[in-house]
């Protein structure tokens, strides 16, 4: 029984064959409409967060299979003081896999060590959220065609942005990236990161400006400044509004340029850049949902 | 010069870093074995210039080793038996400590799980870095251990 706790989990021959499977499934989706008859999934989030725990249901459904779950912990045996291990101990009688969100780092692998069902992190506070990294190397792949030979620019908050530091890592294992991290120098991508690209002897660049980079780009990774990482209010209200991506700025790109972003979008994004084709987000929302049901399937060893 | 005289049988922990050897007194618990404990601060040194010594009158396999090798892995370990030093044990950094330090992450689930082990893992050797196996933060040995 395999769990999901961290992007690299898979590797770079598992993903392929993942990232097959959910090609396969958003070329045939009734193919797999009764794939998972009799199976429930059971959705533990801890902590609010409509989009992903919305996207694994509706993979559930798409299967055929069925949900169960609480959407904070506020209604949830937790707020009686219940453990992650006892929780887990009990859902595995009813459920046949699950999706956990925890505000606290390391949960969902607790809850993996005590399961007897296979356990996906559907994030764990400022730590991993695998199913979006998985979800960003699906449209990349679907939408470019490949996993290497690209300059990415990330840009926004890098030192907190848990998505960023997981799409990094997990890019890592493809050839001929290169990196542009575009921030304040407030929310400089982590030293542990660029020291571990200089060890591995790749190239990155970082910047202030976006219109510096925005010409070599061939995919921008926009990311929202999150309210909830700020321990000074001050701090926040500074440098939230630090980047807009805006048409004048989209008219230096590349033709081909594909902008990502995990969401929600705050002012990061005007939405008059929602109209331009390169503008790839919510497509990446569609593929979000092809990888978990790609991924539901492969946990329990359907396809 | 003072004497301590010579253990019949136990283990002598020489090349402490000067000044630390209380602190490894605690770490490895011997406050808590119903032994005879030396604890020689400051000793003269040829290699360090000053240094502390511990000598236990126990069974060495009270001693846990992987604790030291955390604590300092150039802290060179006597096996005494019958007065004489019998072997000398080298020491590692552990791949893995259990139940010896505490994260100090907020956000990590051991802030709030009962009965969750604190585990580190080293997770690079050359430059002695270990993380929490639930949330990786970092520990740094230096800031907290008997090193020099």
């Amino acid at each position: 029984m395999r769990h999901l706790m961290s992007p690299l989990d898979f590797s770079v021959e598992e993903l392929d064959q993942l990232f097959d499977l959910a090609h396969d499934i958003e070329e045939n989706p009734a193919k797999y409409s009764g794939k998972c008859t009799g199976k429930k999934l059971a959705t533990l989030f801890y902590e609010p967060s409509t989009r992903t725990r919305l996207s694994f249901e509706t993979a559930m459904l798409n299967l055929g299979g069925n949900v169960i779950g609480f959407a904070d912990a506020a209604s949830s045996s937790v707020s009686k003081g219940e453990s992650v291990s006892d929780t887990i101990r009990v859902i595995s009688c009813f459920a046949d896999i699950c999706a956990m969100r925890h505000p606290k780092e390391g949960a969902p692998m607790v809850a993996a060590s005590h399961s007897s069902i296979p356990v996906i992190n559907a994030g764990d506070g400022g730590h991993q959220h695998p199913t979006q990294t998985l979800t960003d190397l699906l449209t990349i792949r679907s939408l470019k065609g490949r996993l290497s030979g690209f300059t990415i620019g990330l840009c926004g908050d890098l030192k907190f942005g848990r998505t960023v530091h997981s799409l990094i890592n997990a890019l890592l294992r493809y050839s001929d990236i290169r990196f542009i991290f575009i921030s304040p120098v407030e929310l400089r991508v982590p030293d542990y990161i660029t020291d571990n690209l200089r060890k591995l002897g790749i190239p990155y660049q970082e910047v202030i400006k976006l219109e510096e980079c925005m010409g070599s780009l061939d995919l921008l990774y926009m990311t929202r400044v999150q309210k909830e990482r700020f321990f000074n209010e001050e701090d926040y209200v500074r440098l939230k509004d630090f980047y807009i991506l805006d048409p004048a700025k989209m008219s230096l790109a590349k033709p081909d340029m594909l902008v990502l972003h995990p969401l929600p979008r705050v002012n990061e994004i005007s939405v008059e850049v929602d109209q331009d084709p390169r503008a790839v987000y919510f497509k990446q929302v569609q593929y979000g949902v092809y990888i978990r049901m790609a991924l539901i399937l492969r946990l329990l060893e359907i396809a | 010069m003072l004497n301590v005289g010579k253990i019949e049988e136990g283990f002598v922990l020489d090349h402490i870093c000067a000044g630390k050897s209380m602190e490894i007194y605690y770490q490895l618990g011997l406050d808590k074995l119903d032994c005879t404990v030396a604890i020689i601060k400051n000793a003269k040194s040829g290699k360090m210039l000053r240094k502390d010594i511990l000598k236990v009158e126990c069974d060495i396999d009270m001693l846990n080793l992987d604790v030291l090798g955390f604590i300092d892995h150039n802290i060179t370990v006597n096996v005494i038996k019958n007065g004489c030093i019998v072997d000398k044990r080298k020491l590692e950094l552990p791949k893995e400590i259990r139940n010896v330090l505490r994260c100090h992450n907020p956000r990590c689930i051991t802030s709030i799980e009962q009965g969750l082990p604190d585990i580190f893992v080293l997770s690079d050797e050359k430059n002695e870095i270990y993380r929490c196996r639930y949330c990786e933060e970092r520990y740094t040995p230096t800031s907290h251990t008997g090193r020099c």
